[in-house]
């Protein structure tokens, strides 16, 4: 970091480079994006019902959390529909992801435009836009609907991993694969999985944290019984904020760390 | 629709993406259908749904209340709440990009390994909760919080600033939810701005924060006109902020959208403000599309696509 | 012997980005004799390659026919066709070991896992690669990888090896060994290869017989040594070796060459009748010293043992290489100089243009 001011910089390129200030709001805004997480984490800890207000180490509420019936419900409920929600979004993706390759210019940009629409269009309105299709069609709410919604916004987060590894194979490969004597099929099960298995596994991680922590569209879709655990969260964070949402939400934010640090260290590996 | 690449032996066909292409038509297509359609119903009875009855009620409500005796009077509250919304998101826009110019050029200059890492942080808050994120806002800025604590701790203020449940609150929840989707795009822009244009105008005479103006800044335009949109658009559209860090004093267009389909039952209504919603969103990237293809090096990417 | 392969009037246009049309193959024919080595050669984008995906299956001819060993084939599958490729850029599977990347065809083709360990051990030994089994392609050399690729593909037998510019990614030392190499796979398995380069050296050095493409046709096809020395068009002369490519006209019995002396009929070679131009070889050039000669000498290099002239004869420039030793005779050629240049008897061809 250069935070020197000089008018004529010379000297090593690496110099020449830096902007003064840059780096000091650099590390501010990194402060800035990990200091909440902390305070969260840090204050679940706290043996005080009031949570902000510091009295001593427990870890009480996170042995009152773990064996919460309605959290334990509400995590399989979450658990549920991440996974399928995955694996669905995962199969969808990996067929966009072949097709978009194959797709003239036309169809590939409507397919654009309908996958990334989840993730442009306000979270809001594609919420209460699945509730009225789900009502108009009788389609009944709970985990069944969250899953099927879920799928939709997973697809594209599956997909980019899985896009970034096809796009990165020599086409050649699976003109080697025919002329050796393999015919469609054999080339998808013996070539194309293979090669695409990290970008899949790590769009399957991805597809599932976004699931996982999705709040708003499982909050409209819920219905009776079928609550999330970050719509069992929201529900506590209105009712009475004790050091035990801190818990909860620290490990909720574990998992997903977690998750994509894994997911990252795959594609990073294998590239 | 099908194209005739060289050599598509292998390769799969077209038709591999035809169950994800009906899948999203169905459930995500559909719905805007059904929200747009909803907005020209008319009110159910009991709230829950809509009566199949043509009506640009909905439409007219967003400018006229009714008073009891049916009278019609221009009511300009929810034209303040869309204000607002405007407001909040141009400001959450405004200060996500002075934060974000300055760390992703830093990071662009960074040796290429450890580059990749420092995108992984500014990335992993992104995939956490965006509740829990939120909520983590409560416990900052609170009376008691760590904030109010330390000023009261050095003596700076007696009493504790009030903080949360304001406007400034719900700002600040919208900066810290969609930092990230200002930074990367900038990122990716700066990360291919080849240095050597800088040492040519340095070499020219220029000092630091000509070349930043002049040569930087204009290199990055496309980074920094995605990264607005893909701040923007979310941040007007924002539910869980306002709700959680607002109280009820800074409602925004989603808490309204919410509040029609859940106590106040008026689901036309909130399908009409769904649409407006819509429509804001379809000019903001119109205007995006123009600007990108006058600066045509960003076409082809799908804007959200600079993000992973 | 038998043909191996035989391509009847296949003809392939591709459609440009632009909307626009490329003919990559014009009603080409091709003979290939069985248990020969034949060289495609041309410039990049007259073919060649196009024709070579033809017959391993991986374009589709718009019309014409391929027979292999007498039998059509032009509509089969790629995967069913005794032909197999050796790629330019290798494609060999990251995901699996040398071994697992020979087996691969062996397996599709339904071999017993005993024959297969046996024909894949046999490929490797066949490229000196024995031992190296069991690593991934990204741990070997280039000129590595290129011997998995050729194992893999003979591992298979086919009825017709097919080479896409196989040597282009290794440097000029390996490339020369590799050669060599192919050469004797070739002689050592008796199967017909077929390759395809850009390189005329590489050409005349392993082909028993070169089809020289040009803007999707074969302009000539014959044993490397004919072609050299007897091309037929302007296009051959100077793709193979160098050539001074120079205009001329028929008057009567005799050519005239701007700058020179007419030439009898009897001292020419080639087609008489379509000439416009004729090629000559450098190594055919002579220059003497003489005040009042046709040209000047305009550049003078020296390379090994060679002496490389440029003279300028009436505003064409004509090239001349000579032994180093002509300096003995007491002059040496320098930038400036006038000089009489002429040509061996029987060196002037006249070409098509």
């Amino acid at each position: 970091m250069n935070m020197t001011l000089r008018r004529r910089p010379r000297g090593t390129g690496e110099a020449l480079k830096d902007f003064p200030t840059f780096g000091l709001v650099s590390a501010a805004v990194f402060a800035f994006l990990y200091i909440p997480l902390l305070f969260v984490v840090a204050y679940s800890f706290n043996s005080n019902r009031v949570v902000t207000v510091w009295k001593g180490f427990s870890l009480e509420w996170y042995a009152d959390v773990l064996t919460n019936n309605d959290i334990q419900r509400a995590l399989m409920n979450s658990l549920k529909v991440a996974s399928v929600a995955t694996a669905l979004s995962v199969i969808l993706a990996l067929g966009l992801a072949i097709g978009l390759l194959r797709m003239a210019r036309s169809g590939s940009t409507f397919a654009w435009a309908l996958i990334g629409a989840p993730l442009i269009i306000p979270e809001i309105v594609f919420a209460i836009g699945t509730l009225a299709f789900f009502v108009q069609i009788q389609m009944p709410l709970g985990i069944g609907a969250i899953t099927l919604a879920h799928t939709a916004f997973c697809i594209p987060f599956a997909l980019l991993p899985i896009r970034a590894r096809l796009r990165s194979v020599d086409l050649s490969v699976y003109e080697a694969a025919a002329d050796l004597g393999a015919n469609e099929w054999r080339i998808f099960r013996r070539i194309t999985l293979p090669l695409l298995a990290p970008g899949i596994v790590a769009g399957a991680l991805l597809a599932f944290i976004i699931s996982l922590d999705d709040f708003i569209v499982s909050y409209f879709l819920a219905g009776p019984g079928g609550t999330t655990l970050p719509v069992y969260i929201f529900g506590m964070i209105r009712n009475a904020i004790t050091p035990g949402v801190n818990a909860l939400s620290s490990l909720l934010l574990l998992a997903s760390i977690l998750i994509v640090f894994i997911s990252y260290v795959i594609t990073r590996r294998k590239r | 629709m099908i194209t005739k690449k060289r050599g598509a032996a292998g390769q799969g066909s077209w038709w591999a993406g035809a169950p994800g292409l009906f899948y999203l038509i169905a459930l995500v297509l559909a719905p805007l259908v059904v929200i747009v359609i909803y907005s020209f119903l008319s009110r159910a009875k009991l709230g829950v749904g809509v009566k199949w009855e043509f009506s640009i009620a909905p439409y007219v409500e967003l400018f006229y209340s009714e008073s009891l005796s049916g009278e019609r009077s221009f009511d300009p509250t929810y034209l303040q709440i869309f204000g607002n919304s405007f407001l909040y998101a141009l400001i959450t826009a405004g200060v996500c990009l002075l934060l974000s110019i300055p760390i992703a050029m830093w990071i662009a200059t960074r040796p290429a390994d450890r580059r990749t890492t420092l995108i992984f942080l500014v990335t992993i808050p992104f995939w956490t909760s965006l509740l829990i994120r939120t909520y983590a806002f409560i416990i900052i800025l609170n009376d008691n919080g760590p904030i109010n604590g330390f000023l009261g701790a050095i003596g700076a203020i007696s009493m504790p600033i009030p903080m949360l449940y304001t406007p400034f609150a719900t700002v600040v929840g919208l900066v810290y939810a969609f930092l990230p989707f200002m930074i990367l795009p900038i990122y990716a822009s700066a990360e291919r701005f080849d240095f050597r244009l800088a040492e040519a105008a340095y070499d020219l005479g220029a000092a630091k924060w000509t070349v930043l103006r002049r040569i930087v800044l204009p290199a990055i335009r496309p980074g920094i006109i995605a990264g607005l949109v893909l701040v923007f658009i979310p941040a007007l559209g924002s539910f869980l902020a306002p709700e959680l860090l607002g109280g009820g004093k800074t409602s925004m267009i989603a808490n309204v959208i919410a509040a029609q389909f859940g106590a106040s039952r008026n689901w036309p209504f909130g399908a009409a403000l769904s649409v407006m919603v819509l429509v804001i969103t379809l000019l903001v990237l119109l205007v995006f599309a123009v600007l990108a293809r006058r600066m045509s090096r960003t076409s082809g990417r799908s804007s959200w696509e600079v993000l992973l | 012997m038998g043909a191996a392969l035989t391509v009847r009037g296949v003809t392939k246009s591709f459609a440009t980005p632009e909307g626009g049309e490329v003919h990559a193959l014009k009603d080409v024919d091709l003979d290939v004799e069985d248990g020969s080595f034949t060289v495609l050669l041309g410039p990049s984008g007259c073919g060649k390659t196009t024709l070579l995906r033809c017959v391993a299956g991986l374009e589709t001819p718009d019309s014409g026919e391929i027979m292999l060993h007498g039998e059509r084939i032009d509509q089969v599958p790629v995967w069913k066709r005794r032909v197999n490729t050796v790629f330019q850029s290798y494609a060999l599977f990251p995901h699996m070991t040398v071994e697992r990347n020979i087996a691969f065809g062996l397996e599709m083709d339904g071999i017993s896992r005993k024959d297969t360990i046996d024909k894949v051990n046999e490929a490797l030994q066949m490229v000196r690669l024995d031992g190296l089994g069991g690593r991934k392609p990204s741990q070997l050399s280039g000129g590595q990888q290129q011997r998995v690729a050729l194992a893999r593909a003979l591992a298979k037998q086919p009825e017709v090896l097919l080479l896409d510019e196989p040597l282009s990614a290794l440097d000029l030392k390996l490339r020369r060994g590799m050669q060599l190499e192919l050469k004797r796979l070739q002689r050592e398995t008796s199967i017909t290869f077929i390759l395809v380069t850009h390189d005329q050296e590489e050409a005349m050095a392993m082909g028993d017989q070169v089809a020289v493409f040009d803007s999707g046709e074969i302009v000539q096809i014959g044993a490397p040594r004919d072609v050299y020395l007897a091309p037929r068009t302007r296009f051959v002369a100077d793709f193979i070796g160098e050539a001074n490519v120079l205009p001329a006209q028929w008057s009567g019995d005799s050519i005239s060459i701007p700058g020179f002396d007419d030439l009898h009929r009897s001292l020419i070679v080639g087609s008489e009748s379509a000439g416009e131009f004729v090629a000559v070889r450098p190594e055919n050039v002579i220059i003497e010293q003489a005040e009042s000669g046709n040209g000047t000498v305009i550049e003078v290099l020296f390379v090994g043992g060679l002496l490389h002239v440029e003279v300028e004869v009436q505003g064409s420039t004509v090239s001349a290489r000579q032994s180093s030793m002509v300096a003995e005779s007491g002059w040496m050629p320098a930038i400036g100089d006038r000089v009489q240049v002429g040509f061996r008897a029987g060196s002037v061809r006249v070409v098509e243009a």
